[in-house]
């Protein structure tokens, strides 16, 4: 907090400092998560994640490509 | 006397089935025919216009697909009274919760701003400058929004959905060979053969079909509505009635435009109205109402999205049945979110055309992740209980899923590189 009111002015540095002190404060809410998961859930998220990336390094590309001026 | 008596008994139960139906009625209805928005309005008055009826077959089959998506929103929302944000939060963790949080709001945020190129855009036909139509929509949100109670506003947007209904009349207008519907329309094939462009085409109808807002809006609507679980059966056939709307709009608006546009390459549906006004004025007018409609009915629902998925990760009050002074962040958080995309649309030279691109590409990155999650949490006997899905619904569910995933993603490519499929 006194960080945060350091770099950007006593007001927005409160703002600030609260927004992420909420934010630790849902990540630790949540950091176990409820439900069991079965080995074709977890295949399932893990397949996500791989799809995910993919898209990712698509996105990457084509990003990539217009700043270097292909198509 | 006692036909008379059974016929008052049996009349008595269907005006009592009715009025249950009518207080239940909502958020499928509303989901489903926002689901029709100004995207949705541009995507099949651009298949009516290339292939004519031919496709009104496949527009026919994702009725059925988006029922089956939707009905486990109902579901999951009635029994577990989360919406489908916390429940990613609480199930799988924070690093899927933001990333399903992040995601949706810009996507939601996006998708704002293409139906208020959708409204503008409409009211333009009427001569009404961008910046009035903007200020009018928000101050008539704003109005909407704060009435105080989710009832009021569910019952005015129910209002606005029946405009959508719109088209139907418009079709009519045109006099469509009835027969040339049935036979062409009806009757499964791909005109021309299974090439890019057609493969493009259903890609973008499924894509308009099925929306990730649609799962965040419809669960926390359940949840806003206070459904119980007894409610469930109510809230599926109230899917039902939406999806079955939904498909009719989608039928009549390619109906329209396949009957006057007929080969021609359209790109908006605004610049299908500009068409259409020149031979018909009273179907382009009829056509322009139904495409200010579908925008403020995807406006105010997406917006609505995103604001409860907010207030339900970071504990603010998030319902419609709160005052301002008591649910500040979440009204606030409804009206930053529509003031900015409306404030984009008039910004002189702003690419909305590639808004409009990218929102189909980032959509890609989160429906799969928001599918495969209700499917996940749907089959947790721990969360849903006797509600867990069936053998049938996993069947239904996971192929329904499986589909849209591969379509969406080669629809998301497709957007990024033009000619890859030819």
């Amino acid at each position: 907090m006194a960080v945060m009111e350091r770099v950007f002015g006593e007001r927005i540095g409160s703002i600030l400092g609260e927004f992420t002190g909420k934010i630790r404060q849902i990540n630790q809410k949540y950091a176990k998560p409820t439900i069991t998961l079965s080995r074709g859930a977890k295949f399932s998220l893990l397949a996500l994640e791989i799809y995910l990336i993919f898209l990712v390094a698509l996105l990457a590309y084509k990003f990539w490509t217009i700043i270097t001026g292909g198509t | 006397m006692d036909l008379l008596s059974k016929f008052y008994f049996n009349y008595s139960k269907l005006i009592k089935t009715i009025k249950i139906y009518l207080l239940l009625a909502g958020p499928g209805l509303i989901v489903m025919i926002a689901d029709n928005d100004a995207g949705g309005i541009t995507t099949y008055a651009a298949t009516g216009a290339k292939f004519g009826y031919s496709l009104i077959w496949f527009l026919v089959l994702l009725g059925p697909v988006a029922y089956f998506v939707q009905e486990m929103t109902v579901r999951l929302g009635a029994v577990t009274k989360h919406g489908h944000a916390e429940a990613i939060f609480s199930a799988f963790g924070p690093f899927w919760g933001w990333f399903s949080l992040l995601d949706l709001t810009i996507i939601n945020w996006l998708t704002i701003v293409t139906e208020f190129i959708g409204m503008t855009a409409a009211m333009s036909i009427f001569g009404v400058p961008p910046v009035i139509t903007v200020i009018v929509v928000i101050i008539v949100m704003f109005g909407i929004v704060l009435s105080g109670r989710y009832w009021t506003w569910e019952k005015i947007t129910m209002a606005f959905c029946l405009v959508n209904l719109i088209y139907i009349p418009a079709a009519f207008l045109v006099h469509p060979s009835v027969g040339d519907v049935l036979r062409f329309g009806l009757v499964p094939n791909f005109p021309g053969g299974f090439n890019g462009t057609l493969f493009f085409f259903m890609m973008a109808n499924i894509g308009t079909t099925i929306a990730p807002w649609m799962i965040f809006f419809q669960q926390s609507a359940v949840v806003d509505k206070q459904m119980k679980e007894k409610d469930i059966p109510w809230g599926k056939f109230d899917t039902i009635v939406g999806a079955l709307f939904t498909i009719i709009v989608a039928v009549f608006v390619v109906i329209v435009t396949g009957t006057l546009l007929y080969g021609m390459e359209i790109q908006s549906a605004a610049q299908a109205v500009h068409v259409i006004m020149g031979t018909h004025q009273w179907v382009g007018t009829l056509v322009a109402i139904g495409l200010f409609d579908a925008g403020f009915l995807g406006a105010i629902c997406i917006a609505l999205t995103s604001s409860w998925a907010f207030g339900e990760v970071f504990g603010w009050a998030h319902s419609l049945n709160y005052k301002v002074k008591e649910a500040f962040w979440f009204y606030v958080f409804f009206f930053f979110g529509l003031i900015t995309a409306g404030c984009v649309v008039l910004i002189p030279g702003a690419p909305l055309v590639l808004i409009t691109l990218f929102v189909q590409v980032v959509a890609v990155t989160l429906l799969p992740a928001a599918l495969v999650f209700l499917i996940i949490l749907l089959n947790s006997e721990e969360i849903m209980g006797k509600y867990k899905n069936t053998l049938f619904d996993n069947i239904a569910n996971i192929s329904i899923v499986v589909c849209i995933i591969v379509l969406s993603t080669l629809y998301g490519i497709s957007t990024l590189f033009p000619n890859l499929f030819g």
